[in-house]
């Protein structure tokens, strides 16, 4: 299995799903529509391309692109071809709901809630969509660019020497 | 947070008192100062490196045991000397807080490392700046992490303050004060 095999027989099931392709270092990459991910992961996982193993979700936030702010990647695997695969969705701030997996995959649950804690995407259908590694009371997601990566209750250091 | 600096004599000499052939009369309340002061017992509460470091100083080549601290404590019911070494994130404050508040009088904190004293280069949305955030602390020691040389004299200025403070630091206003500010009671 090739991932031009791969790409097409997507393309060949999801004519319209596709919005663009690229292989970074030799990996399928697929950007998909956002509406039609779980479609897609459904059919990739129950079809005879056997992607039967979900790697990862994790978010990214792109704050200068505001049409395609938010951003969920996943990543797939066919344990017996041995091929990867990379989906991403994008989304605008306002619109970061996406489908759950965990129907699909036990193991999505974990990373949904960890791309919740960090990014603040929801995920509909998720039986129990709480914070998983920051502490519950922290009260922000902080991996979104507006909020700064130091701790705002430091106090011995000078900002001059920090370079901030 | 107070003007409190107490000096403490890493070389004091033995309390004041009658001294004579085969006997050491001295007050009571020193007797119990040095009797505290070498059976320490610490209880490792280690997260990361620094623990390693810990470890090291408990084994023979440093040699732990020779302060009276022979016994390791596991819970912090019966432990005196709370060794925080290592990273403390901010999920896991109000456990270490928890672990302080369940040991008994009288009891000592030493924060082993950068990242216990300070939060060290964590300085990050996850990481707690310092346990002196959430809980008092006596000794600092630094380093990153630090030797267990200088673990050994941290836990050498633990037992100069148990020897030097009153026996009842536990009645103190100030002491009061001080846990009331971080809302141990």
């Amino acid at each position: 299995m090739t991932n031009e095999f791969v790409l097409e027989a997507i393309n060949r099931e999801f004519p319209e799903s596709v919005l663009h392709h690229s292989e970074p270092y030799g990996m399928l990459t697929l950007e998909i529509k956002k509406e039609d991910i779980k479609k897609v992961i459904h059919h990739l996982k129950i079809s005879s391309l056997e992607f039967s193993f979900l790697t990862d979700i994790c978010g990214v936030h792109h704050p200068e692109n505001k049409e395609k702010e938010l951003c969920v990647v996943y990543h797939l695997q066919n344990m017996k071809e041995n091929i990867r695969l990379r989906l991403k969705a994008f989304t605008t701030r306002e619109n970061s709901e996406f489908e759950t997996l965990t129907d699909l995959f036990a193991g999505a649950n974990w990373m949904e809630r960890e791309t919740f804690d960090f990014y603040g995407i929801k995920f509909k259908g998720h039986p129990d969509l709480r914070v998983i590694l920051n502490s519950p009371d922290l009260g922000y997601h902080p991996m979104l660019k507006e909020y700064r990566l130091e701790d705002g209750t430091r106090t011995d250091k000078d900002d001059k020497m920090f370079g901030r | 947070m107070s003007d409190i600096k107490p000096v403490i004599k890493m070389d004091a000499p033995a309390p004041e008192g009658l001294e004579g052939e085969g006997f050491f009369a001295t007050k009571l309340s020193s007797v119990i100062g040095l009797a505290r002061s070498y059976s320490l017992w610490p209880l490792p509460f280690a997260t990361s490196c620094c623990g390693i470091e810990y470890m090291a100083f408990l084994n023979p080549t440093y040699d732990g045991s020779r302060f009276g601290m022979e016994r390791n404590s596991f819970s912090p019911r019966h432990a005196d000397m709370l060794m925080v070494c290592g990273t403390i994130s901010k999920k896991l404050g109000p456990v270490l807080q928890q672990v302080y508040t369940q040991m008994a009088e009288p009891r000592w904190v030493v924060a082993v490392g950068a990242c216990a004293s300070s939060g060290g280069i964590f300085d990050t949305y996850s990481v707690l700046q310092g346990i002196d955030k959430i809980i008092p602390v006596d000794v600092y020691v630094p380093g990153c992490p630090p030797r267990p040389e200088q673990i050994i004299e941290g836990v050498m200025q633990v037992q100069a303050l148990a020897q030097s403070e009153s026996i009842r630091r536990r009645d103190m206003p100030q002491y009061q004060a001080l846990l009331e500010s971080y809302g141990i009671k």
